[in-house]
């Protein structure tokens, strides 16, 4: 299964949540609601800067497979766990 | 969409991939020991790369190495033959019984230590004479105990009914049999392992002695303890080398028994981390030093006398087992998979479990990657092949993101993994050994099917997965 067959509201964290993140350059987030604090590394970075910009899930693939040395499969595997767990630390903390 | 300011963005190179991760801030215990060290990464075991060694031999693969196995037997002898002038050294079979690793110490002068009819013929098998070998244990079957007393082993008798049993077979024999008695006491320092052997305090021991003194066919030469495993207070040895000597005294006063060997068994600790234990072992795993000190500064105090009068010392005998192997192997082992669990840690599903890696029960054992790993240090789970919630060989580790077929390497794994390893599930891997000159034999082969339906037997009606009608 790849991402072209998963449907975006699904995998997405919710946009809400995304949007009230207050995120540095260094990659401390901090969400509002919760209280909680979070690090993310330098592409876990990339990929919450786009989301929260609104990119689509095809957008983000793109973005970083230009930017960065990473099969297609393997960029698949991790960005569905990464927003995996991002959902997961944003709505279930 | 490019970072401008990056100069490998800039020169239109792409930029190694991190796997991307997020970690919650938790409050809550601070770490002592400071940050993750992230420039900790093992490239080659003896100088040997560790990829050639898993393309050669596969993964999961124990490699041993044989220079490390001799230099520990050196500096644990040199600790001892340095403070007291007769020592002897008898290789713990049960340690780690593969027969390299056997005849590596054999040919350091080491004597074998056995305590199982297996472990004797295995012994012999690898040409061990009779008379090096010390027969310990509480099981010695009457067919064993008749081959090690025609081949002259040292037998250390556990309980009464092997000293009848050895008595038995001498007289048939025509033999007169010199034994050693297995004591067991209080030191203060460790608990007691009362189930071996005959109690000093409770009266037992003497009782043996003065049995053996009446017999014509024995003859009492050794008195032998082994107070513990993992012992990590030196003073422990201490205690033991007095209450040894004490009734060493005792016994030759009151039966007139001449002892010529003290055997102190094993339980040095290795350098390893056992679960549970705050520091780390190089803080708290006392040196060979240590320990000679602990057991030769009284053992001289009260043999002095007996020097003076020209009697000879006693041999103090070691079957240190552990401290001399752990750290001489080490298991490489392959990621397979990444997971989160639902409470959001990490964990990834490594291709050694504790199957292959029995004293991953007991130890956190040192986990290393094999290249320099890019990314944030997260909590992680190691867990082993098995389909058994079990299988953990490291409940808790920082590690930065793992991709499926990076190499990990687990260490100190020499004592008691080749010996307690489980055929579970899977098959056992091979064992290498990494010689002087970066040359590796196959020292153990990984099992096949064979390996295991050898030993199987079918009843004829049921050869077949299919009910014959």
């Amino acid at each position: 299964m790849t991402l072209d067959s998963i449907d975006e509201q699904v995998i997405l964290p919710d946009p809400m949540a995304l949007k009230r993140l207050a995120v540095s350059e260094s990659g401390f987030v901090f969400d509002p609601v919760s209280g909680h604090s979070f690090t993310v590394n330098e592409t876990g970075l990339v990929i919450l800067h786009a989301l929260q910009r609104d990119s689509r899930l095809n957008d983000i693939r793109e973005l970083l497979s230009s930017d960065y040395d990473v099969d297609s499969q393997n960029l698949d595997r991790d960005l569905l766990e990464f927003l995996g767990s991002l959902s997961n630390q944003l709505e279930h903390p | 969409m490019t970072d401008q300011s990056d100069p490998e963005a800039q020169a239109g190179k792409l930029k190694p991939w991190i796997k991307p991760s997020i970690v919650m801030h938790r409050s809550g215990l601070v770490n002592k020991f400071g940050a993750v060290r992230r420039d900790r990464w093992q490239t080659d075991i003896e100088e040997v790369p560790i990829g050639e060694l898993v393309h050669d031999f596969g993964s999961p693969l124990f490699v041993i190495s044989e220079s490390k196995l001799r230099d520990n037997l050196h500096r644990l002898m040199r600790a001892f033959t340095a403070r007291y002038p007769s020592v002897r050294y008898a290789w713990s079979y049960k340690t780690n019984y593969l027969g390299a690793v056997c005849n590596t110490f054999h040919q350091e002068g080491a004597w074998a230590e056995v305590v199982s009819a297996f472990e004797y013929e295995k012994a012999r098998a690898l040409g061990v004479p009779g008379e090096q070998i010390l027969f310990n244990g509480p099981h010695k079957p009457r067919a064993i105990l008749e081959r090690a007393i025609k081949e002259d082993a040292h037998i250390h008798i556990d309980h009464l009914d092997e000293l009848y049993l050895i008595e038995t077979i001498a007289k048939e024999t025509g033999k007169v049999v010199d034994v050693t008695i297995r004591l067991n006491f209080e030191t203060g320092y460790t608990e007691n392992w009362g189930r071996f052997g005959f109690n000093v305090e409770s009266g037992q021991a003497i009782d043996a002695a003065w049995r053996i003194a009446r017999s014509e066919q024995l003859r009492l030469t050794g008195l032998h303890s082994h107070i513990g495993t993992f012992v990590l207070d030196q003073r422990a040895y201490g205690a033991q080398a007095r209450i040894m000597c004490a009734f060493l005294q005792e016994a030759e006063d009151k039966t007139g028994c001449e002892i010529e060997t003290l055997d102190f068994g094993g339980g040095f600790a290795s350098h390893n981390a056992l679960q549970g234990i705050y520091l780390p072992p190089e803080q708290v795993v006392p040196s060979f030093d240590q320990y000679a000190e602990a057991i030769c500064t009284p053992l001289i105090e009260a043999t002095y006398e007996r020097s003076a009068r020209g009697r000879p010392l006693p041999i103090l005998i070691l079957e240190t087992g552990r401290a001399v192997v752990d750290d001489a192997e080490s298991l490489v082992t392959t990621v397979v998979a990444n997971k989160r669990l639902p409470d959001g840690r990490r964990c990834v599903v490594a291709d050694a479990g504790v199957n292959t890696l029995f004293t991953a029960f007991w130890y956190n054992h040192q986990v290393l990657p094999t290249r320099e790993l890019i990314g944030t240090p997260e909590e992680t789970v190691i867990y082993g092949p098995l389909c058994m919630n079990i299988d953990v060989v490291r409940s808790s580790i920082l590690l930065a993101p793992l991709k499926a077929g990076d190499t990990l390497v687990i260490s100190p794994v020499g004592a008691y993994n080749n010996t307690q390893w489980l055929q579970f599930i899977e098959y056992r891997p091979n064992v290498v050994m990494v010689h002087p000159g970066k040359e590796v034999s196959l020292v153990r082969s990984a099992e096949k099917l064979d390996s295991i339906t050898a030993h199987e037997h079918l009843p004829k009606h049921l050869s077949s997965p299919v009910k014959s009608k």
